[in-house]
């Protein structure tokens, strides 16, 4: 059949451009009637909307594996509940709506939404980071447009509509939650230069973020990770293993904070090794090993089929057989250069495997990996020295260092030692504004009303009076 | 200088000189006396810029014509593609676009509606409606509303004021065209009782009128009647439809189904001329008796049915009608606000959505005000037929800050002309008018902290930051200046002609 009108691309855009400036339109409208809500309403929307999710999240999780074909459907649920209830659970009694006061400076502080968010979102953890997004922007009563990978959209859209419709239920302004159902890279590189956005929250390549950086709106960046993991002498090398292999197999590593390259003292590696081996971890000989890295970098470039693969199918693809336990896949290495492949970023269960004389020599090849690539993102180290796990920051362009614990561990679970966040700002090295992990606080700013130090005047009215948080706030 | 390539003017002044010469000397000059210097140069969003280079906001928006904007953008690029495929068409033969505006329409109209009748302007399809109710029910008489308007058209013409039908001397006769006054259903019925009515042509809510809001049953009350005595419903939505009531249609929102229904000017999107006549399937007899009965080569361009499809897809997003929702209810309050201040001289707000009407205690009022928001960059019309009222009739899609501007703009200028119209010389505060509505859209900003303001000292900051403003006018308010003051200069002019527009 014909098409009896067929518009040429240039017109197409025009016509798709107009059709999600006119949400943008819209959300303005709602990020103005959300301003006005109380702290109590706003829980109540958010709460209401991280419900929604949680409830929804094995069917979401499901979905997302067979959309994308990639990752683990058990794991992804277990990920967006965290993003929903954890996420809300976590941030429900910190101040993100009203005021706060510091007698002492006398100042008070008043929380301003930022307006309209405009999110980008991946195609490795669509429905997570969606949902995470979400109730980071209901929380603080910003409006939000969600422009899901386009890989992913059907399953992103659709739990966005399942928080957008239970948050209007519950009192939210119509259209502060709306999603776009065809997404393209044109669309997002022109939305993301409208004046009506008021913050970008990427999450993507660094081409995604250097164009979100480059739109004349403020951004707000989570670029991609490469995460070596140190294991010294002094490492409890059964908890090591324990963690790492848990972290690495989680999703079929498709998180960005999952070990990449796992960098081993000589004094502990065979110790570390044998008990990787029991948490079904198989170390590749030297010909699988090559076999390996022929099938996933063909003439130098990713085979972008094993994303999110299981690594017993990885290994059959690749020409050799595993035991059906296997669930991760270790490549050792010598030379830790950019023309390596294993040094890169892998959203697949094989972690490439470098052994070093000492812990020294560790750091500097763990360096040499996050020149290649995740710079600003994580690292993790497994050590009972504080003092190589102070080197070891301090010399890596890392910003999210995580010591004897899974490197996932935050972006999975929360043990409530770190805030539950699947979106990290990989900060000045890695081409973002924030260089912490991403939370509601990030999208709102404080006015804050300095009063003069004359005592008899007083202080205006505050929702959290005293105490230490008041004061970090102000 | 003024060059637009077509043809260029030495100023305005010269363009006006010839305007009056070789177009329309009575319109021209009408414009002229009253003070408002206006020829439309730029558009785009809701604005018109004279050729001076002034902006105006544009609530008047020819009645709907530009709900969706000026030049809108996707309206464009839909025209544009277009073009390359099709010109006007050709009226003799079944045609791709036409069947397929006319499938859609059948769609989005209430009930039985199935039929589509095409022409290029409202009295056009007006005149149709007319022509098919009479084949329809073989009667020739049609029920209208006093001050109602229709067109100008040879049937529509005869339906509305008498004004414009004896300057032609083109009155019908009177046994064909009744009419009674609105909101008046004892007045219906003894108009349809003779049973010699072919239909009843109503506004859904009569906008050269004013907006005078139906009473609660009245047209429900006029469908039944409708029923009983034999007479079609046919509900004009030239002004009513296309969403500005939140809503596609006015009329389903008023519960009534008609029996034909009439769209134009906001139908082809301000951009390509068009009309429809939206006829039940029991009524539409003379299309399969005579399909030739009635023709137009223009009318239902498929260019203009092309753009008309954009217009009814983009009607039915959901952004459409959460924007309605939004504009009504913050235009509705800021309004409310303002006539708190200026009780005595702003006395009524009637509001439909995005259809509204405000009437002031002058028999000219609207005027004075049209005038003083035209200084403050603002441009809505009186309503002819009632120059009390003035037509406010915002965009579909306007964004909240500019929503906010106008607020802002009709509040300083509907303080300008209570003052000419009550010949106060010192621009004094009314009494009731502590603080301005203005201060307190500002002082909202309080309300953002969050519930834990008290409500007393929420107030109290509220007039705290109020007490900061009240001492001096409005920023806005400096515009002032006008060369015509005085109730004289209005309502008349050098021809004697009276108003025209509508
Ligand atoms: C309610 C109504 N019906 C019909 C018409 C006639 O439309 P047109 O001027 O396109 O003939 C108008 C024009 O203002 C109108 O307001």
């Amino acid at each position: 059949m014909a098409e009896l009108i067929a518009p040429d691309a240039a017109n197409e855009l025009a016509l798709d451009l107009a059709r999600v400036r006119m949400m943008v339109g819209r959300a303005r409208w709602a990020a103005g009637a959300f301003s006005r809500l109380d702290r109590e309403r706003t829980l109540r929307i958010a709460h209401a909307a991280a419900e929604a999710g949680f409830a929804r999240a094995a069917y979401y999780a499901e979905k997302a594996v067979r959309e994308t074909g990639f990752g683990v459907a058990e794991d992804k649920r277990t990920q967006i509940e965290l993003c929903t209830r954890g996420t809300f659970g976590y941030y429900r009694r910190e101040l993100l709506v009203g005021t706060r006061l510091d007698p002492v400076r006398r100042l008070v502080a008043v929380a301003r939404p930022a307006g309209v968010v405009f999110a980008l979102t991946p195609s490795t953890n669509p429905v997570s980071t969606v949902l995470f997004k979400i109730i980071c922007a209901l929380l603080t009563r910003n409006a939000i447009i969600v422009s899901p990978h386009p890989r992913a959209k059907i399953c992103s859209a659709g739990a966005a509509r399942v928080l957008a419709s239970a948050a209007l239920r519950a009192g939210a302004p119509d259209g502060a939650i709306q999603v776009i159902d065809e997404p393209s890279l044109e669309l997002n590189e022109a939305l993301m230069c409208d004046p009506r956005i008021d913050v970008i929250l990427a999450t993507g390549g660094m081409s995604v973020l250097r164009a979100a950086h480059r739109s004349g709106n403020p951004a707000i960046g989570a670029g991609p990770g490469n995460v070596p993991v140190l294991v010294d002498a002094t490492a409890d090398a059964a908890k090591a293993a324990k963690c790492i292999a848990a972290s690495k197999s989680f999703d079929n590593s498709l998180l960005s904070t999952s070990e990449s390259v796992l960098i081993v003292e000589e004094g502990i590696a065979d110790r570390l090794l044998r008990h990787l081996k029991a948490y079904g971890a198989h170390l590749c000989s030297p010909v699988e090993r090559d076999r390996l890295r022929k099938y996933l970098f063909p003439g130098g470039r990713f085979e972008a089929a094993v994303t999110g693969k299981h690594a017993v199918w990885i290994a059959g693809q690749a020409g050799f057989r595993v035991p059906p336990k296997t669930k991760v896949l270790l490549a050792p290495f010598d030379l830790a250069v950019p023309e390596e492949p294993f040094c890169r970023e892998k959203l697949f269960p094989v972690l490439g495997l470098c052994r070093v004389r000492y812990a020294e020599a560790g750091i500097d090849v763990s360096r040499a990996i996050l020149r290649y690539a995740g710079g600003g993102h994580s690292a993790a180290i497994h050590s009972r020295d504080p003092g190589t796990i102070m080197a070891f920051a301090s010399a890596l362009k890392a910003l999210r260092i995580i010591a004897n614990n899974p490197c996932s561990s935050g972006t999975v679970e929360s043990d409530g030692s770190r805030a539950p966040s699947i979106v990290i700002g990989t900060g000045y090295y890695g081409h973002s504004s924030v260089g912490e992990d991403i939370g509601p606080h990030h999208l709102i700013n404080w006015s804050r009303i300095s009063y003069s130090k004359d005592a008899g005047e007083a202080l205006g009215y505050c929702d959290e009076p005293e105490g230490p948080q008041a004061k970090n706030a102000v | 200088m003024y060059n637009y390539g077509f043809r260029s003017y030495a100023s305005k002044e010269d363009f006006f000189e010839r305007s009056k010469t070789f177009w329309n000397p009575g319109k021209t000059q009408f414009w002229k006396d009253f003070g408002i210097d206006l020829v439309i140069d730029r558009r785009e969003e809701y604005f018109l810029y004279d050729i001076s280079g002034k902006r105006l906001i544009d609530v008047h928006l020819n009645g709907g014509t530009y709900n969706l904007g000026h030049r809108n953008p996707e309206l464009i690029a839909t025209l544009i593609e277009a073009m390359k495929r099709f010109d006007i068409g050709n009226h003799h033969f079944p045609s791709l676009a036409r069947t397929a505006l006319a499938e859609e329409l059948a769609k989005v109209c209430p009930g039985e509606l199935q039929y589509t009748i095409y022409g290029s302007a409202g009295g056009e399809a007006i005149d149709i409606a007319i022509k098919t109710a009479r084949h329809a029910r073989q009667r020739r008489k049609i029920v209208s509303i006093i001050k109602a308007y229709h067109g100008h058209t040879g049937l529509a013409v005869c339906t509305g004021d008498q004004r414009f039908s004896k300057l032609f001397l083109s009155e019908g006769a009177p046994q064909d065209f009744a009419q009674v006054p609105f909101n008046d259903l004892d007045a219906m019925e003894r108009a349809l009782k003779g049973r010699d009515a072919a239909g009843v042509l109503m506004e859904t809510i009569p906008a050269t009128y004013g907006f005078p809001m139906p009473k609660e049953g009245y047209l429900p009350g006029v469908k039944r009647l409708c029923e009983k005595y034999g007479a079609l419903y046919i509900a004009d939505e030239v002004q009513t439809g296309l969403m500005r009531t939140g809503q596609m249609w006015a009329i389903t929102k008023y519960g009534v189904e008609p029996d034909i229904l009439v769209t134009a000017k906001g139908i082809g999107g301000g951009i390509y001329p068009l009309a429809c006549a939206v006829v039940g399937k029991r009524h539409a007899g003379w299309l399969k008796q005579d399909g030739f009965g009635h023709m137009s080569t223009t009318g239902g361009a498929e260019l203009g049915c092309v753009v008309a499809l954009k217009v009814l897809e983009i009607c039915q997003r959901p952004e459409v009608r959460s924007f309605v929702q939004y504009i009504s209810e913050l235009i509705g309050a800021g309004l409310r606000e303002i006539q708190a201040l200026y009780r005595d001289f702003f006395i009524g707000i009637r509001q439909n959505g995005l259809v509204m009407g405000l009437e002031f205690d002058h028999p000219r009022g609207a005027m004075y005000v049209m005038r003083a928001l035209y200084r403050n960059g603002v441009w809505a019309i009186f309503s002819s037929l009632d120059p009390r009222v003035l037509q406010f009739k915002p965009g579909i899609l306007m964004p909240r800050e500019l929503c906010e501007e106008l607020l802002d703009r009709v509040e300083v200028s509907i303080g300008e002309a209570r003052r000419e119209v009550r010949g106060l010389r010192k621009r004094a505060r009314p009494e009731n008018a502590r603080r301005s509505p203005a201060a307190r859209r500002s002082a909202e900003l309080v309300t953002e902290v969050g519930h834990a303001v008290g409500r007393n000292r929420l107030k109290q900051a509220r007039d705290e930051k109020t007490g900061a403003l009240s001492g001096s006018d409005h920023p806005r308010g400096a515009a002032g200046g006008s060369s015509v003051s005085g109730d004289e200069d209005l309502g008349r002019n050098s021809t004697g002609a009276r108003t025209w527009q509508n």
